[in-house]
């Protein structure tokens, strides 16, 4: 089996029935992607795929296609981090953390595709579930970048 | 060697005293430090200074922070206590949990279970505090919990920090030959301003480790602070940003093997039958292993990888024999009614006679409601975990804990071998709540040690293992009733509270050779404590009998008895006629309920209490002091549609001294939030001896299109430093609950409220 994981190939020899997220981390060592419910339900263990994002526990390997990303691969190759992991630090977001990289995954792909969400389109694309209710904290930093971009653009 | 926990004498008199409040120690014996748990480590290339700090041949800080970092930010304030004293900036120091050690233990958490208010600083109430701290001291167990980790730390590392600078300055004097008090010492360098040389920590370390640290150094005034009481960086956030595997669940170790556990039922009776053939034929698994312990007795899966781990356990698919016990949500809350009819186990903080004021007047006069709250269970984001190597007798520990020592108690004892022989690793943990105060799973793991040849194994829970699992915070059911007097005030007022002994549930399984029993505050947190002027009072407890197993959530006896309480004070001033901030200021007339004054007064202001607000808008009141705390909200909803809607929280809180506002306002938002899980949605019920929400899908948190803005003031005029992590939790439901009462006029009396109205 083939997986392209934040940009290197990787060949592997797994139960195609097993979780893209246990592949991800008993297998390849990649730790962010977290375990939190298996049912999907939580967003722990948040990925991208080709953009999108994806809650790994519950895709079979079988069915991966396309590039994952996942949040060790934000950050550039000599360390800078991404605009969301910046607005994360500077606000302070994290609390425990262990949500936080299937959440700074859900903004990447929200702000991605919308620049300057609006407090409802906010309301709407983080449903993954933090239990430090870290939440204020995940609305400004979202909005703090989202006006941020319309600076920009304007 | 005893099966049932491994402690020592001393521990034990130590726990005796903590379950009958008796105390008989030498005074010799008490004066006598614990030893420094990093002095094993010190030699050429590192030297200890107090067990608080560590400084290397590189000049590299590295301070020691005892205590869960389960996500309050504690690893960064309690760091910050010694960087202002060693006067170093808090971003030079490296911050690390450290090693298990009774020199760590926590004083705080044990006087806090002295039976009286916070705020009662009278002579009794004070003996008493001293009795529990000398017996824990004695029992010297590294612990988190009840908000005390920067109260317990405030004076401690602050004087680490100070003895460490003062015998660096002295060895720098020493060497050149003048006195102290002309050097200057800052960012781990001593200099000498008339010379302009300089000396590094590094350059100075044999000679400062042979300088007599002093016990009680001056230390710096608040207003001499440069870092404490300012807002200072978390020194974990960039791991938190970049996916760092620092988690419990993250450990990675050559030649890991991967496991799970599959265990009875909680109320469940004896196995039944289980397929080994099913489980061990998934790929993958290596072997299948039986679990017995005092916590829970069922499975342990060994395998090449977790998922496959995973497989084997749902093959392996164990039936246990039915139970005895009440197995449901009905036959629970039937219990707690039955114990509501039958005498008090026990009561606290009784004023005047409140029975004999309320038997007197007919009962058309009286005030009175039912209230009741169902089991709530933890869900850390972090599921359990731990992971364990066994190399002869020498056991190796890798988990996240909020006890150390409690999980070095609860593996010696299961293995037969001593308490020195294990080494505990204190990982970051994914939340905890009061959950990781229990070692179950370190126990687990090393349970499943024992059949791996020496390898490491990392033993994860499935989620629904986790909550089916849980420690639970108690069911609880309350009977109010008062008088008022005709002019508005309470003349009398009782409450009678039945729930479950969560100190009896947690001493069974970690010290089942223990006999536990007798009054326990927990029950009563939140009633008796609470501040209330009043003539006659009482507060009975009605310890429920039952097996379902108990534990430390989130403000434990606070969380629902606040939510009984600030609910019945809302009725009381509705049948009084009065306005329901005014008539919770009117019964605050004691000198040491001051603070609580200026948080309504406060909270009046902020929330603009007193402006009329549209019809369908509602704003309730509720006013907590628990953990050393005052803390006061109000929360505002619409009634629209049929649906309810949070529109603003506001909160004001007093926690005397404030080490860092930006985490304290962090830790009140989290514990409103936590507050609403309980208020909202968050629902468990049992039935067949089982829970039925076992997973995210039906154990239903707040998302974040549920939270409304959240304002947050706070003041300083409690005399006495409070916690910062679980205050915020209480008022939060009777908040709710006072304001829907406010929008719609129907007052609901159980939780969650999402049983009642529909959340939008």
């Amino acid at each position: 089996m083939h997986l392209t994981v934040n940009g290197k190939s990787h060949q592997l020899d797994a139960d195609p029935q097993m979780p893209l997220l246990w592949a991800l981390r008993d297998v390849l060592n990649v730790k962010g992607p977290k375990y939190g419910c298996g049912v999907a339900a939580c967003g722990a263990c948040t990925v991208l795929i080709d953009g999108e994002p994806m809650r790994s526990c519950s895709v079979p390997l079988e069915d991966v296609q396309g590039e994952i990303i996942t949040v060790e691969g934000l950050a550039d190759t000599d360390g800078t981090l991404s605009q969301v992991q910046e607005a994360w630090m500077d606000l302070q977001v994290p609390q425990c953390g262990y949500c936080q990289s299937g959440q700074i995954l859900a903004a990447t792909a929200l702000l991605k595709e919308n620049p300057s969400p609006s407090s409802e389109d906010i309301d709407d694309a983080m449903s993954n579930i933090c239990r430090c209710g870290t939440y204020p904290q995940i609305r400004n930093a979202i909005e703090t970048i989202a006006a941020h971009n319309q600076k920009q653009e304007g | 060697m005893s099966k049932t926990g491994k402690i020592t004498r001393r521990t034990l008199l130590g726990a005796a005293v903590l379950t009958t409040g008796a105390v008989a120690f030498g005074v010799y014996a008490y004066r006598k430090p614990h030893e420094n748990p990093l002095a094993a480590s010190d030699g050429d290339k590192q030297r200890s200074f107090t067990p608080y700090i560590l400084v290397d041949a590189e000049n590299t800080i590295t301070i020691i922070a005892p205590r869960a970092e389960m996500g309050q930010g504690i690893h960064t304030t309690l760091a910050a206590l010694v960087a202002e004293e060693l006067n170093i900036p808090l971003a030079q120091a490296k911050v690390i949990h450290g090693p298990e050690g009774a020199a760590y233990y926590n004083r705080t958490m044990m006087e806090d279970g002295a039976p009286f208010a916070f705020f009662d600083k009278g002579l009794l109430p004070e003996l008493a505090r001293d009795t529990f701290g000398v017996a824990a001291k004695f029992l010297g167990i590294q612990g988190t919990g009840g908000s005390t980790s920067t109260i317990d730390a405030y004076d401690k590392m602050r004087r680490a920090g100070a003895a460490a600078r003062i015998a660096f300055v002295a060895a720098a004097a020493q060497k050149w030959q003048v006195g102290p008090e002309t050097l200057q010492c800052q960012n781990a360098q001593v200099s000498n301003p008339k010379t302009g040389k300089t000396l590094r920590f590094a350059d100075l370390l044999q000679d400062a480790a042979a300088v007599e640290l002093p016990e009680s150094p001056r230390l710096k005034s608040p207003e001499e602070w440069t870092q404490l009481g300012k807002p200072q960086q978390r020194k974990d956030l960039r791991e938190k940003v970049t996916g760092a595997p620092i988690y419990g669940i993250d450990i990675d170790l050559p030649d890991m093997l991967y496991g799970t556990v599959v265990l009875a039922p909680h109320l469940g009776g004896e196995l039944v039958s289980a397929d080994k053939a099913a489980a061990l034929a998934v790929k993958g698994v290596k072997k299948v292993v039986a679990i017995k312990s005092s916590f829970g007795h069922g499975f342990g899966i060994i395998a090449d990888n977790t998922w496959a781990a995973f497989q084997g356990a749902e093959a392996l698919a164990p039936e246990w024999q039915p139970t005895s016990a009440a197995a449901d949500t009905l036959a629970l809350r039937n219990a707690h009614s039955d114990a509501l009819k039958t005498d008090a186990t026990f009561s606290m903080g009784n004023e005047g006679d409140a029975a004999a004021v309320l038997a007197s007047i007919p009962s058309g006069e009286l005030v009175s409601a039912d209230y009741e709250v169902p089991y709530q269970a933890h869900f850390a984001m972090e599921p359990m975990n731990a992971t364990a190597q066994l190399i002869g007798t020498k056991l190796t520990l890798w988990t996240g804990t909020q006890s150390p020592t409690l999980a070095k108690y609860a593996c010696a004892g299961a293995l037969g071998i001593e308490n020195d022989d294990i080494t505990v690793h204190t990982t970051l943990m994914g939340g905890g709540f009061g959950r990781r105060i229990d070692n179950d799973p370190a126990l687990y793991a090393a349970l499943l040690a024992v059949h791996t040849d020496g390898r490491p194994i990392k033993v994860t829970w499935t989620r629904e293992e986790d909550s089916a699992h849980d420690y639970y915070r108690p069911m609880a059911r309350a009977r109010y009733q008062a008088h008022l007097s005709q002019s508005g005030k309470i003349h009398a007022i009782s409450a009678d509270i039945a729930s479950q002994s969560v100190i009896g549930s947690f001493m069974a399984r970690n010290f089942p050779s223990l006999a536990s029993g007798g009054p326990e505050r927990v029950v009563l947190d939140g009633s008796f404590d609470q501040p209330l002027s009043a003539e006659n009072k009482a507060f009975n407890a009605h310890i429920v009998p039952t097996t379902v197993p108990a534990g430390f959530w989130r403000s434990v006896g606070y969380s629902f008895n606040a939510f009984f309480q600030q609910s019945f004070i809302d009725e009381l001033a509705h049948a009084a006629g009065k306005d329901p901030l005014a008539f919770r200021l009117a019964h605050l007339t004691a000198p040491e309920h001051a603070p609580a004054v200026h948080l309504l007064k406060k909270l009046q202001e902020i929330s603009a209490w007193d402006k009329p607000r549209p019809a369908g808008t509602g704003l309730g009141v509720a006013l907590t002091a628990s953990f050393g705390s005052w803390v006061a909200q109000t929360i505002e909803v619409t009634h629209e549609d049929g649906e309810i809607k949070l529109q603003n929280i506001w909160c004001v809180a007093d926690l005397g001294i404030v080490l860092d506002p930006r985490m304290v306002r962090q830790q009140l938002s989290s514990a409103i939030i936590f507050g609403l899980g309980q208020a909202m949605e968050q629902d468990l019920t049992f039935s067949d001896g089982q829970i039925n929400e076992t997973n995210f899908d039906s154990f239903t948190p707040p998302q974040l299109y549920q939270v409304p803005p959240i304002h947050i003031e706070l003041l300083a005029n409690s005399p006495t430093m409070g916690g910062a992590g679980e205050p915020g939790v209480p008022p939060v439901a009777p908040a709710l609950a006072n304001a829907i009462y406010a929008a719609t006029g129907d007052r609901h009396r159980s939780l969650p409220l999402g049983r009642h109205v529909a959340f939008s």
